[in-house]
């Protein structure tokens, strides 16, 4: 009678938790199903920003991999990715239709600050994830005004935070010159520089910043060379950048040279800036270079070629943005992967700010994913590198330029 | 839906032009115009209250393409100068609303008569130089006009006020005096209001001295001359009040997207803005909307078509429409109203 007692309880107990977990654990939002996650996306497939497009297509071939591997949780993920053509008019409107027509779980990956910050108030006010935007601007980690949206790379500020560490250890006695695109991006990148050197700020001995709608950057060089400084920081996008390079070995100036990350493709920056003149050049990098041999036996290279190969046979390899849209798709797994049956914008957003120490492949060695309910900035660190004439060398550790810290 | 805004344009077809003052006799029945007329007003007001949010905003969107085509049409349709850079005249609209409201607190109602005021004297200013420009390197000279805008928007010396490259964002209104609207739809009524007031405007000043003058000037300047019309005056002013509606447009589409950037008002929008002219047909004042349409809803299809060759679709579809429609989507619907009144007689 007891024991028979005890055991309906026990049955009893055991049905309610049972219950419990399967009423607790499938909860969820517009764009999930037992089935498949509806996942939307912004990219500039038209326009004069269409070369990223290719971040897209990436992501979009890598869902088709997750899916015919059995999906993600057993479901099998819905990509729509909509043209904005670098237009932020259209970005809005190509938001409300994801958010209101298809009705997506989340916003992925737009692209371009302009697009991110026309649609950022709209998707904050529907609390729907606008999650890992395409942008470097800083202003992405503010989790206490906009905590429906999340950045993803390196922010120029911590980039420029890294150029600062390095400068203080290898070269405490330089006298720093820097040219910077007078726009957000490069003020941003100056911020950075300036808060890591701290006291130390005095070590900037001239600044020029250039518009981009200025033909060259000669004379900018010229002042920078004649106020006597020694190390050359020149954040600019590649017309420029190149520019740059080209001017100070034209004025017979040697003064140590870091490139910023956006402008360090050896294509388009290096090859018409003078390869001669590159060389000895400092950058920083987060993501592997596919044309870099030391990479060629690696296996994560190996199986991202293998990707490339079978999903996106078009695609270039050459090229950063599928490195970069193979490895941000990734990201996003781990964080649908964590969020598990609860598939809430909520419980996104939760996951996506509780990512620690996540690995991906084709990060540098040792760079690692972290954020928090208080950090909303995914990867912070880098490593630098210098360019020997031929390509980029890897030196030094893993440098972490998080801001605030 | 596409349909329903259709089938109120026949209606507005009223204004005369050159090929139908020849038909007016044996054209489109009165009757009818006013019949289609009503009905496409009951359909553009009971509209917002079917469709969902997304539609109403896109909507909003045609009507202010429109506005904007109807401006470029009453330059290039009723004046024959071309202007390929009225993108400009939208951003100074936009970015007019945008200041206002952001430093000096003025509620948006206003900002919308001073966009206006404030294109209507860029333009005018502008049109001085136009005098000297003959149609092709009038449409070129606009069109640097257009490529240089967003530079100029990014400048430093004006970054305090448009915000650089980063834009400004701005609140939509929400509907007063407590009307049972949401934000979307009340902005999709300001729009309306505003359209049909210019579209009145607009067939009023076509169908008066003034606008009689514009055509004359159109049609043969030498002639025009003659009969004592003064040439530069007609041509600036026209240049003025087609910068007025572009900038109206502008004005209302920041308040609808919340966001003005410069990167919104690119050569794209102006070329878009000279096709959507083309589509409609040059010289219909309704033509305006199906011009609206067309640069709203065509992308989309092209991209749902085929999303790697969506450009290349959408290059297809304006051919087909200009192969199938020669004097634009009004002109279409204008025959085939015409060959129905004909065949009941």
């Amino acid at each position: 009678m007891t024991i028979g007692k005890h055991a309906a309880l026990a049955g009893f107990a055991a049905g309610l938790a049972l219950a419990a977990s399967a009423a607790g654990a499938q909860t969820y939002d517009p764009g999930a199903t037992d089935t498949s996650i509806k996942i939307g996306n912004i990219n500039p497939y038209s326009g004069p920003a269409s070369a990223y497009g290719q971040i897209g297509k990436t992501i979009g071939a890598y869902f088709d991999k997750v899916n015919k591997e059995g999906g993600v949780n057993g479901r099998t993920i819905e990509f729509i990715s909509y043209d904005d053509g670098y237009s932020p008019p259209k970005a809005v409107e190509q938001a409300r239709k994801l958010v209101e027509s298809d009705e997506v779980l989340l916003i992925f990956q737009s692209l371009g600050t302009p697009s991110n910050t026309a649609i950022q108030k709209y998707m904050n006010a529907k609390k729907v994830p606008q999650l890992f935007v395409a942008t470097g601007a800083t202003k992405w980690g503010d989790p206490e005004n906009f905590p429906w949206t999340m950045g993803w790379q390196p922010n120029y500020q911590s980039e420029g935070r890294i150029y600062a560490q390095y400068i203080l250890e290898n070269h405490p006695d330089a006298k720093v010159a820097v040219l910077y695109q007078n726009d957000d991006y490069g003020k941003d990148v100056l911020e950075g520089l300036k808060d890591g050197l701290g006291d130390k700020g005095g070590m900037i001995i001239a600044e020029a910043p250039y518009e981009t709608s200025d033909p060259t950057v000669d004379s900018q060089i010229i002042n920078l060379k004649s106020s006597g400084a020694d190390l050359f920081v020149n954040i600019a996008t590649p017309k420029f950048a190149a520019q740059a390079i080209k001017k100070v070995a034209e004025l017979d100036w040697h003064p140590v040279q870091i490139v910023n990350n956006v402008s360090q493709s050896v294509g388009s920056v290096l090859k018409p800036a003078g390869l001669d003149n590159s060389t000895g050049v400092l950058s920083t990098a987060y993501t592997k270079d596919p044309t870099d041999p030391q990479w060629a036996d690696d296996a994560a290279y190996k199986e991202w070629e293998a990707f490339m190969d079978e999903y996106y046979p078009d695609g270039d390899k050459t090229s950063s943005f599928t490195v970069y849209g193979y490895t941000v798709a990734q990201t996003l797994m781990k964080v649908l992967e964590q969020a598990g049956d609860e598939l809430t914008r909520e419980n996104i957003m939760r996951q996506a700010a509780n990512l620690k120490d996540v690995e991906l492949g084709m990060l540098l060695p040792g760079i690692v994913i972290n954020t928090s309910e208080t950090d909303f900035f995914p990867i912070e660190q880098m490593q630098m590198m210098k360019f020997n004439g031929e390509r980029w060398e890897m030196f030094g550790d893993v440098i972490d330029g998080a801001v605030g810290s | 839906m596409d349909r329903s805004v259709a089938s109120e344009t026949p209606a507005k077809a009223a204004p005369p032009d050159r090929a139908e003052t020849s038909n007016a006799d044996l054209g489109i029945p009165a009757a009818w115009n006013r019949a289609a007329l009503v009905l496409g007003l009951l359909i553009a007001v009971a509209l917002p209250f079917v469709v969902k949010n997304f539609m109403i905003f896109q909507l909003t969107t045609v009507m202010i393409y429109a506005i904007a085509i109807l401006g470029l049409n009453l330059l290039t349709g009723f004046n024959g100068q071309f202007s390929l850079g009225h993108s400009t005249f939208v951003a100074i609209g936009a970015y007019t609303t945008a200041i206002l409201m952001e430093f000096a607190g003025v509620p948006f109602y206003w900002t919308v008569p001073a966009a206006g005021m404030v294109c209507f004297a860029f333009g005018f200013l502008f049109g001085f130089p136009a005098l000297r420009l003959e149609s092709i390197y009038l449409a070129l000279a606009t069109f640097a006009l257009a490529v240089a805008t967003p530079q100029i928007l990014k400048s430093t010396p004006l970054a305090p006020w448009t915000g650089g490259v980063q834009g400004m964002v701005i609140l939509k209104p929400e509907a007063p005096f407590g009307l049972p609207l949401n934000a979307d739809q009340w902005m999709y009524f300001v729009t309306l209001g505003i359209g049909l007031a210019l579209a009145v405007a607009a067939v009023n000043l076509i169908n008066s001295r003034s606008g009689r003058a514009m055509k004359a000037i159109r049609d043969n300047p030498i002639a025009a001359r003659a009969m004592g019309i003064n040439i530069s005056l007609y041509k600036t002013t026209a240049f003025g009040v087609s910068a007025l509606y572009a900038g109206i447009a502008g004005s209302l589409s920041a308040v609808v997207v919340q966001f003005v950037a410069p990167d919104s008002f690119t050569f794209v929008l102006a070329i878009g803005l000279f096709v959507g002219l083309v589509i409609g047909g040059v010289g219909s004042i309704p033509g305006a909307i199906f011009g609206g349409l067309f640069l709203v809803f065509v992308p989309n299809i092209a991209e749902e078509v085929s999303k790697g060759l969506a450009g290349a679709v959408y290059g297809v579809i304006l051919i087909l429409v200009i192969y199938l429609m020669p004097s634009g989507a009004a002109g279409l619907v204008r025959l085939a109203a015409l060959k129905v009144a004909a065949w009941r007689r």
